[in-house]
């Protein structure tokens, strides 16, 4: 039997306030434990809540760039249960009038195809602490620090068919969020976690299948691992005869395993209602349309910008403004070097290729925009060649200086100058005269096959340095007698 | 309505309040009559009354994004009853 | 000195008649000797006390004192206070000592008020009797074996006993005027949002208001002017200026239209509790104000709803009492279930207990619409019912509670009977209207309560009216027999 996948998403976005959404603590990550932890955000009685407005500020942002409507009038309401890293014993959220309404995003997918995603709403909420699990002689560590940052949970519809479109629709999420600048994005800090609902059903067929819910993958590769085998493992159930069980699902990225972590039997009666401490937040068209003027450039509009101002191509323009970081590096790099095309070549390729080896962010990237801008003004000018060039990024990457620097102490500089060349090809001849034979008796159509074996040897003899398109000119000519 | 022992099972995991089977009875009577009272609710028509969650029809004053809270560990901390290393400890958290 | 009004106390210590050390030190002997019997205080502060007293004696000489600088008072154990255990009448945070002041503690200790201490409560303000408290019952000084109303009954019996001038108190359902009723005082429930709720811990939090409860309206209006202010750290805290509630207390009542609803006269009204309420309209027609009749038409409904959203509410807000952070633990927890559930076992009540079963039950799957949004409905339809009234009355007169203070354990068994103690009270706070009660006379030598209810923010309304029928009658000055 042929299957379907069918998946829904529930991301939770961390919103880069500088404090949390009921208190005036700090967001700021990686603090000692409970030393952002303020009355409030501990629970301690008679404490009481006051909503941020920049978490107002962002989630409408949000809303507008998604398409959707924003809440007039939005309610917090209590989501009671017992967890120790949920002091007030509720989470406190947006139910029955989140902040914002339907929406959509548009997809680009592989070979031009593009997709919509709805979004069912986004609501406002406060974040939980963290339990360590390290033994403390049979005990769990509670670190408050994250009670109370604000989140927007955006909920999409069960739109995506497949891992290969939730995962563009995460990327998507997290170009538009960083672009907004309304979340760092740092996924492996946890400022975007997914939990992804998967069912499968018969190809063609309408009704869904039972879910199953996989909860916080942080990160776009676990979220593709373990749809993947969340689809074989419905699958194999299915095709065994089995029925899926509703649960919830945890992945272990490091063991590449999954397991149920609790059915729907055990799940929790929440027992939502208003919160009586905070009252409805109004927004009124005006406000929107502040907000709206606002909004820095999101990822589409650059995208159409970058293919108009600079010449990229639709696709390349696509790529560098996927990561509000990327586009950032694009445009300072190619302000300096006035060479836009070379520029989203080198981000693209090396700079691209050079950062997920080493797992670095581009914004963080040790070549900085500066230092390649060095580099693509001395491929352009014809001090290096694309090959030696490679190596140059290498040792920039490495720290060992910039591009001129590097060519400098090197030695690494593209011999262009005829006299050299000229040395070089003459030794060449003179040491190959068969092969010259045979050359000049072979026809005009044949010869450029045969000059291959002439560059490689004077490109061996100058350490690669010779200037390729000199060299060709300068072989052939002496070639020919 | 009146509840049984069974729905005090599911009220006491809910609430996290222990109620021994000695005194599930008793609780069940005692929060039958409660709601008992509260059923006179019932005879009233509502159909275009919206619920009230507030006396004041007052919004929600919005807080600047400025931080206001020092760190106060060690206060907040004298009162706990089990820390370490600047932890709240609890028996394990099993997920 | 303990017969002294707040008004004269401030007068005195303003004419340096005595110190405020003198007072303090007064009133501290007198509880120390004799709240053994009345068991009002949780918690006595004495070097506390006799420390802001030494302070505000100094800004006394100084000059340029606020008018309360130097009064000492005591606070109800619901409100946080730096450094001193603050239980909420509850062995859940019998060792809590709170690391910040509520507002309204805040507020007084920058006017030079002296803090005496805590006084006693129903646990987490649950109860019309304070027979719920982990420190046991408070005696009702006019009868000994009586209750003296709750929740703020330790803040009542302290004033009525002479052991604090006037104390601050916490009202959810007419746990600041039922006690007043009951022990012969004046207490005031202000508007919902006129005193900030920071640090006062919450019950239920769209009913909870702070109050006052003192031996005239005078004090009242004096305290009050402290008390209420506009408070960020308190979302439903309302941003409108703070009168001087002494301001129109003697302005004449000519004119003034009082509404009494015929619902408030119903069957389980003590008919010489009824009797003294109808003299009381006299008086008040004395002074020049009309009397018309009016009707609240769904007050029937106002202890139904409230024991819908009342314990709804406190389900949640006591939810955090978990034994993680600070509070009552109990003792070798073997998993984290077996911590919540014993914690929560022992550390709180039985009252408490059932409240929060209600409320869990009230608001759980397939009961919300029954239940929770239904009771949120009728509190709409009993809040229009003031709203309509107010059209043509400027301020609501009836009884604050049904009858006199009743003997311990007559209701303890029947949960429900306890509840209708508070069929005067609730709706005002449904509504989050101002309320009011005074003396208004003696049946079986025990005081009965004279309820005003006031419109939105008419405060210093509701305290003229009440200083008016002070100033006509001597009900609010009789104490209770017996005492020193």
């Amino acid at each position: 039997m042929q299957w379907e996948t069918v998946i829904g998403l529930e991301v939770h976005v961390q919103l880069a306030t500088k404090t949390k959404i009921f208190s005036g603590s700090s967001t700021a990550f990686g603090a000692e434990p409970n030393t952002q932890a303020s009355a409030v955000d501990l629970a301690l009685p008679g404490t009481l809540p006051v909503a941020n407005e920049e978490a107002f500020r962002f989630a409408t942002m949000f809303g507008l760039a998604v398409n959707a409507e924003i809440g007039k009038r939005s309610v917090f309401e209590r989501k009671n249960y017992f967890y120790p890293d949920l002091p007030k014993g509720y989470q406190t959220t947006q139910l029955a009038e989140p902040i914002v309404g339907t929406g959509f995003i548009d997809l680009e997918l592989e070979g031009g195809r593009t997709k919509r995603v709805r979004i069912h709403h986004a609501h406002l909420e406060e974040d939980a602490g963290k339990s360590l699990h390290e033994d403390f002689a049979g005990m769990s560590g509670i670190d408050l620090n994250r009670a109370g940052t604000p989140l927007i949970e955006v909920v999409t519809e069960p739109d995506m068919r497949s891992a290969e479109e939730a995962v563009a629709f995460a990327k998507k999420l997290h170009s538009i969020v960083t672009s907004l600048e309304i979340c760092d994005g740092e996924m492996s800090q946890g400022s975007m976690r997914f939990d992804v609902n998967i069912s499968v059903r018969p190809k063609g067929t309408e009704k869904l299948g039972t879910r199953t819910e996989t909860k916080n993958l942080n990160s776009f590769k676990f979220m593709e691992e373990a749809i993947a085998l969340e689809v074989e493992r419905q699958i194999d159930v299915l095709e065994d005869g089995g029925k899926i069980t509703q649960e919830t699902r945890l992945y272990n990225g490091d063991t590449k395993k999954a397991r149920s972590m609790r059915s729907k039997e055990d799940s929790n009666d929440y027992r939502y209602f208003p919160c009586p401490d905070l009252l409805p937040v109004i927004l009124d068209d005006e406000y929107i349309e502040t907000v709206r003027k606002q909004m820095p450039e999101l990822p589409e509009a650059k995208r159409a910008r970058f293919v108009e101002q600079y010449g990229l191509s639709s696709y390349d323009a696509g790529q560098i403004t996927m990561d509000k970081f990327s586009a950032i590096f694009f445009e300072a790099s190619t302000k300096i070097s006035g060479e836009p095309k070379l520029t989203a070549n080198w981000i693209m390729a090396d700079l691209g290729a050079y950062l997920n080896r080493t797992e670095q962010r581009i914004d963080h990237s040790p070549v900085t925009p500066e230092l390649l801008a060095g580099l693509v003004v001395r491929i352009k000018d014809g001090t290096l060649s694309s090959k030696i060039a490679k190596q140059v990024f290498e040792a920039i990457a490495n720290g060992e200086g910039d591009a001129d620097t590097i060519i400098e102490t090197k030695g690494l500089k593209q011999v262009s100058d005829t006299g050299a060349l000229e040395k070089i090809i003459d030794d060449i001849i003179a040491a190959n005269t068969a092969q010259v034979e045979g050359y000049r008796a072979a026809a005009e159509d044949k010869r450029a096959k045969m000059l291959g074996f002439f560059v490689g040897q004077a490109m061996k003899a100058s350490k690669g340095q010779a200037n390729p398109q000199a060299l060709n000119e300068l072989l052939i000519k002496k070639l020919n007698g | 309505m009146a509840v049984d022992r069974s729905d005090i099972a599911k009220l006491s995991k809910l609430a996290r309040i222990q109620i021994s089977d000695e005194a599930a009875d008793e609780a069940a009577k005692s929060i039958s009559d409660v709601l008992a009272l509260v059923d006179q609710l019932q005879a009233v028509n509502t159909d275009c009354v919206l619920p009230m969650a507030h006396p004041l029809d007052a919004v929600q004053r919005l807080r600047a994004d400025v931080v206001t809270e020092a760190n106060q560990r060690e206060m907040f901390q004298s009162i706990a009853p089990a820390v370490q290393d600047g932890l709240y400890l609890v028996p394990q958290v099993i997920e | 000195m303990h017969q002294f009004t707040i008004a004269e106390l401030v007068k005195g210590l303003r004419n340096k008649d005595f110190s405020s050390t003198e007072v303090t030190q007064h009133y501290l002997e007198r509880i120390a000797r004799l709240d053994k019997t009345y068991n009002s205080y949780i918690t006595v502060t004495p070097e506390l006390a006799l420390a802001q007293a030494k302070a505000a004696d100094k800004r006394l000489a100084d000059g340029n004192q606020p008018a309360l600088c130097g009064v000492p008072i005591a606070h109800k154990d619901i409100f946080c206070t730096t450094g001193v255990r603050t239980s909420c009448g509850s062995k859940m945070l019998d060792n809590f000592i709170a690391p910040y002041n509520a507002t309204i503690v805040d507020n007084y200790l920058d006017s030079g008020v002296v803090m005496l201490g805590k006084t006693n409560m129903d646990e987490f303000a649950m109860g019309s009797s304070n027979e719920t408290s982990y420190y046991g019952p408070v005696k009702n000084p006019w009868a000994i074996d009586c209750v003296p109303g709750g929740s703020s009954g330790g803040s009542a019996a302290a004033v009525a006993a002479h052991l604090a001038p006037a104390a601050t108190a916490s009202d959810t359902g007419g746990s600041i005027r039922q006690p007043a009723a009951l022990c012969g005082l004046t207490g005031i429930k202000p508007t919902y949002g006129r005193v900030s709720r920071w640090g006062m811990i919450a019950f239920a939090s769209s009913l909870d208001q702070a109050g006052i409860l003192s031996r005239t309206a005078e004090d009242a209006a004096i305290l009050l002017n402290d008390m209420a202010s506009y408070d960020t750290k308190d979302s439903t805290c309302v941003e409108r200026d703070v009168p001087d509630y002494t301001a129109d207390l003697n302005k004449p009542l000519n004119g003034l239209r009082i509404g009494v609803p015929k619902e408030y006269f119903g069957e389980g009204l003590n008919p010489q509790t009824a009797a003294h309420v109808e003299s009381a309209i006299k008086v008040y027609e004395s002074l020049g104000a009309t009397i018309h009749s009016v009707s609240l038409p769904h007050t029937h409904l106002a202890v139904p709803a409230y024991y819908v959203i009342a314990p709804a509410e406190c389900s949640a807000n006591l939810s955090r009492f978990d034994g993680v952070r600070y509070g009552h633990r109990c003792e070798n927890p073997k998993d984290l279930n077996d911590l919540y559930m014993r914690s929560r076992s022992e550390g709180f009540g039985a009252e408490v207990k059932r409240r929060i079963l209600v409320g869990t039950y009230a608001l759980s799957a397939g009961y919300y619409d029954a239940y929770y949004s239904k009771a949120q409905k009728i509190r709409r339809l009993i809040k229009q019912d003031f709203v309509d009234a107010f059209q043509s009355v400027d301020v609501i007169l009836g009884p604050t509670s049904p009858s006199p203070a009743f003997q311990f354990g007559s209701k303890t068994k029947d949960p429900v009977a306890m509840y209708l103690e508070d069929i005067y009270t609730i709706a005002t706070n449904l509504a989050g209207l101002p309320g009011l009660s005074i003396p208004c006379g003696l049946v079986d030598n025990k005081p009965v309560g004279l309820q005003l209810i006031g419109n939105f923010f008419a405060e210093s309304q509701l305290l003229n009216a009440a200083h008016q029928f002070q100033q006509a009658t001597n009900f609010h000055q009789q104490t209770a027999a017996g005492i020193e």
